[in-house]
């Protein structure tokens, strides 16, 4: 339901607030990004001008100094006056460089004294965020069908730059980003903020921005993080404060709300076509970028689940490795990232699916009972 | 001169002429076959690693997955960037020096010419074992040639293994023709050579030589490290287990940084060899240029955190890396300059060698340029990891280091076969490959600052346009090489006869054997204090 409802909210926003030169850095929309944008623009003409004299000297001596207009060549070879001029000119020029650079890194470097603080997690491939000094955390995915990735399907206008829950933070507030990883390095990017940090597992980098307009804002992963590095975005909606705190209050309603629905829905059980509708969603968005669709996954690489002895016969041992994942393996611990119900209905579906038909059904309260041995 | 190397010819006839057949290849210790076999080998890299980028560019020609499927998109991009680092670039250098420095400094051979043979005759393993592991069950190597860990050590395929082990021998190959270049040129220069009288090819493949091994253990360390985490349970560069991530980064890119002025000191060399030649003017500041080279060199140690910016180091470790880095375009300017100032007023003629030689000093400045702009990090935050990267270091790489080594080969090549090449050939493969070079590489600079990050197998639409240009630049930048492939061989073959000296401006040593150069030279040594080479009026 709140899925859907920030889907919708996503695509009301004006297009407008991330419009940028297809040729060029982008402007972006916080005074941070407006100075690194100053910086790549001054560097840029530098180097331009630099460009246009040593090139141009040698234009000249090509067209000029040509064998075939009968030139004799000088004999000189050397000049001492002339070579520490031209030592000494790049120098200064450097040091005009680096005065503007230095304080605007110590500016960006700054991140004390913040109103908001996002913990950004970053795993194979998708990104978490959970909001300080409130209950509200979330996964973010990629929401693009994969029809449209496979040519299948039109393109829509935000291909491969669209979430299922963005990030939302407020606006005129500086906001905190505390970013890690669950598994390999990510980088977490949003080019309108100029905000890029690697999040390194077991490590935790801070980035802040402090965003002056509403507006979508979209990036990606920067860091090469294994298969679908590609494929795992970033969109944060920026909002004003008063709108901001509304929809956080909106949130932690909806997920208490969430957790006491799904103990009341422990008692009951769902069917098998229930469970093995409900699992195929939940395969497809969480499972198959590895295991791939037709759960033969990538041999050396991800584990087949079609035929499996897991997926047969170990019924333990199955609950056990999707709730806890696999320590030393790309296998992350689901049973924080789905609900009881999807994670009952994920693992009926991949002891039914693809022939592995072994007509077990596993229930909320299998899992429940379970995680909670 | 003629009559000592007539003799000279007739005592190879009679003793030392070379052995026919397949052992004449495997056993051979002649510095003059081992820098053909380098430079074969890595032209046959140059274009299985192209291939490579072909693959890259039919898949991204288009936004939505075609082709490849990711993971095998990773492996291609990881083995071409492997290929081109070490078995194209590398190898090329070290076949030119292998033919160049013993006759450019007058000596018969390279000093340790046994280890010569060995430190070739293992590259082509190393190189199997790696193409072969794309084979594998679960693929190749799919980390980035950078194989940041742990995505190289826990999250790779068992093909990490057979990885590890090929960077090894490319590693002792590389060690031991640095330590033959190093002992060659301190011990076996003509009479009256000294340090400052020897070309700059032979100087800056000097510097380079002690970069290397100075740097390729590092990286032996690196791999070494990789491969016991992932199977021997230590824990370097995992955090559960006490270790750091972002230290895997700080050991390879201490590695990393001196290796890119490898790969570009050697060009630095040619370069300041064919520039002179074609303007008939001697080179502008010959000892500028040396201590320049070093400059470089010992900068490059200072540096390696600039590829890190984004990993989260302290502010002053930042502008620590930042101010060196942009100390490096000091030296790196002074050279650029002195070939500008060899020009000026000269009487400069265009052949293919002198043709590449230019476009080097302009591509590779505008990779200087890109460079330096990286080097400022608050912007380096928005640069870092995008196709703004990509195109800088193919410009330094591929317009930079690939140009030199096609102008060496072009401006050596008479010595080498012992006729002229087609000009005209020579002159097409030129503009194709300038043309196309541009098209396939610039446009990437757009690509990168809108935002495009690297290493992505798919992207969002508005890239769309960008890279099918870009890929259309890389299909014909592939098929012009093809054309070099032609001119080569239709070189070998045959063609005009060559003369000791084909090039009216050149200087040094290497012009004064006659050509093709015989399967010996110089086993008495020239006597440089009557005929300096190129650095003659130098002291």
């Amino acid at each position: 339901m709140s899925i859907r409802l920030i889907t919708a909210l996503t695509a009301m926003f004006p297009i407008a607030a991330q419009a940028q030169s297809q040729f060029n850095l982008t402007q972006g929309v916080t005074e941070i990004s407006q100075r690194v944008y100053d910086l790549h623009m001054t560097i840029f003409y530098i180097c331009c001008v630099i460009g246009v004299i040593v090139f141009g000297a040698m234009f000249w001596s090509m067209i000029r100094h040509r064998k075939s207009n009968g030139r004799k060549p000088a004999t000189f070879h050397e000049s001492v006056k002339v070579e520490i001029l031209w030592t000494i000119i790049p120098f200064l020029i450097l040091i005009g460089m680096a005065i503007p650079a230095t304080s605007t890194l110590i500016a960006m470097e700054d991140s004390s004294e913040s109103d908001v603080t996002v913990l950004v997690t970053g795993s194979q491939w998708k990104w978490h965020y959970k909001y300080f000094d409130s209950n509200v955390e979330y996964f973010s995915l990629l929401a693009t069908q994969r029809d449209q990735i496979e040519n299948k399907l039109e393109k829509g206008e935000n291909y491969l730059l669209e979430v299922d829950r963005p990030l939302v933070i407020p606006t005129d507030r500086k906001v905190r980003f505390l970013i890690t990883s669950d598994d390999v390095i990510h980088s977490w990017w949003v080019p309108d903020f100029a905000v890029k940090k690697d999040a390194n597992p077991g490590f935790i980098n801070e980035a802040w921005t402090k965003v002056d307009q509403p507006g979508i804002y979209r990036g990606q992963c920067a860091e090469l993080c294994g298969k679908d590095h590609g494929f795992m975005p970033v969109v944060v909606i920026a909002k004003e404060p008063a709108e901001y705190d509304k929809w956080l209050a909106a949130q932690e309603e909806i997920q208490r709300k969430a957790k006491e629905e799904e103990q009341r829905l422990l008692a009951m059980s769902m069917d098998m076509t229930e469970l093995m509708d409900l699992g195929e969603q939940v395969y497809l968005g969480s499972c198959a970028a590895c295991h791939q669709a037709n759960g033969e996954g990538i041999p050396g690489v991800f584990p087949a689940l079609k035929g499996s002895p897991m997926a047969l016969n170990d019924m333990e041992g199955h609950i056990d490795i999707v709730v806890n994942g696999k320590s030393g393996t790309s296998m992350q611990a689901f049973g924080n990232q789905l609900s009881l119900r999807e994670l009952a209905a994920v693992i009926t579906y991949e002891r039914n699916a693809w022939g592995n038909d072994t007509g077990e059904t596993v229930q909320a309260s299998d899992v429940n009972a379970y995680m909670n041995e | 001169m003629s009559t000592v190397v007539g003799e000279m010819d007739q005592h190879d006839d009679h003793h030392h002429h070379a052995p026919s057949g397949v052992t004449r290849w495997l056993f051979t210790t002649n510095h003059k076959d081992i820098g053909s076999m380098y430079l074969w080998f890595s032209f046959i890299m140059f274009l299985v690693g192209g291939s490579m980028a072909m693959v890259i560019r039919a898949e991204l020609f288009q936004p939505g997955l075609q082709l490849v499927d990711p993971h095998f998109f990773n492996q291609m991009t990881t083995v071409h960037g492997l290929i081109m680092v070490f078995g194209a670039v590398m190898p090329a250098f070290t076949g030119l020096a292998n033919w160049m420095i013993p006759m450019m400094i007058g000596a018969p051979d390279m000093a340790l010419p046994r280890m010569n043979n060995w430190s070739f005759w293992i590259l082509p393993f190393a190189f199997a074992i790696l193409l072969a592991s794309l084979f594998m069950e679960g693929g190749g190597p799919a980390f980035g040639w950078t194989f940041y860990a742990p995505l190289s050590t826990t999250y790779s395929s068992d093909s990490t293994a057979l990885f590890v082990f090929s960077v090894h021998i490319m590693g002792i190959s590389s060690i031991m023709g640095a330590i033959n270049v190093i002992v060659t040129i301190m011990n076996m220069r003509a009479p009256g050579m000294t340090y400052m009288k020897m070309p700059l090819f032979v100087w800056s493949w000097f510097i380079t030589a002690f970069l290397l091994i100075a740097v390729m253990p590092v990286l032996a360390g690196a791999v070494t490290m990789v491969l016991t985490d992932k199977y021997f349970g230590t824990s370097f560069f995992d955090a559960a287990g006490g270790g750091d991530p972002v230290m895997f980064q700080h050991i390879f890119w201490f590695f990393g940084h001196p290796e890119v002025y490898i790969m570009i000191l050697p060009s630095f060399g040619i370069v300041s060899a064919i520039i002179p030649a074609f303007a008939r003017k001697p080179l502008f500041g010959y000892a500028s240029m040396v201590y320049a080279t070093a400059a470089i060199a010992g900068l490059s140690f200072l540096v390696w955190a600039h590829h890190m910016f984004t990993t989260g180091m302290p502010v002053f470790a930042e502008l620590f890396f930042m101010y060196c880095t942009m100390l490096i375009s000091v030296p790196t300017g002074v050279k650029v300059f002195n070939w500008v100032a060899t020009m000026w007023r000269g009487s400069i003629t265009f052949e293919t060698p002198m043709l590449f030689s230019l476009a080097f000093v302009i591509l590779f400045t505008i990779g200087g340029f890109s460079g330096l702009m990286l080097a400022i990090t608050p912007v380096d935050f928005q640069y870092h990891d995008t196709y703004f990267v990509v195109a800088h270091f193919h410009y330094v790489l591929v317009s930079g280091a690939i140009f030199s080594i096609m102008a060496a080969a072009y401006f050596w090549l008479p010595k080498w076969t012992g006729h002229m090449y087609d000009e005209g050939l020579a002159k097409l493969h030129f503009w194709a490959s300038l043309i196309s070079v541009n098209v396939l590489f610039f446009p990437m600079h757009f690509a990168g600052l809108a935002g495009m990050p690297r290493r992505i197998p798919d992207y969002s639409i508005q890239f769309a346009d960008i890279n099918q240009i870009v890929s259309i630049g890389g299909f014909a930048f592939g098929l012009s090489q093809l054309i070099f492939l032609w001119v080569v061989i239709k070189c070998v073959k045959g063609g005009e006869k060559a003369p000791a000296k084909p090039w009216e401006g050149a200087e040094g040593l290497e012009w004064t054997v006659p050509s093709p150069a015989p399967y010996h030279t110089f086993d008495t040594p020239p006597d440089t204090s009557k005929t300096p080479p190129e650095a003659q009026d130098h002291g």
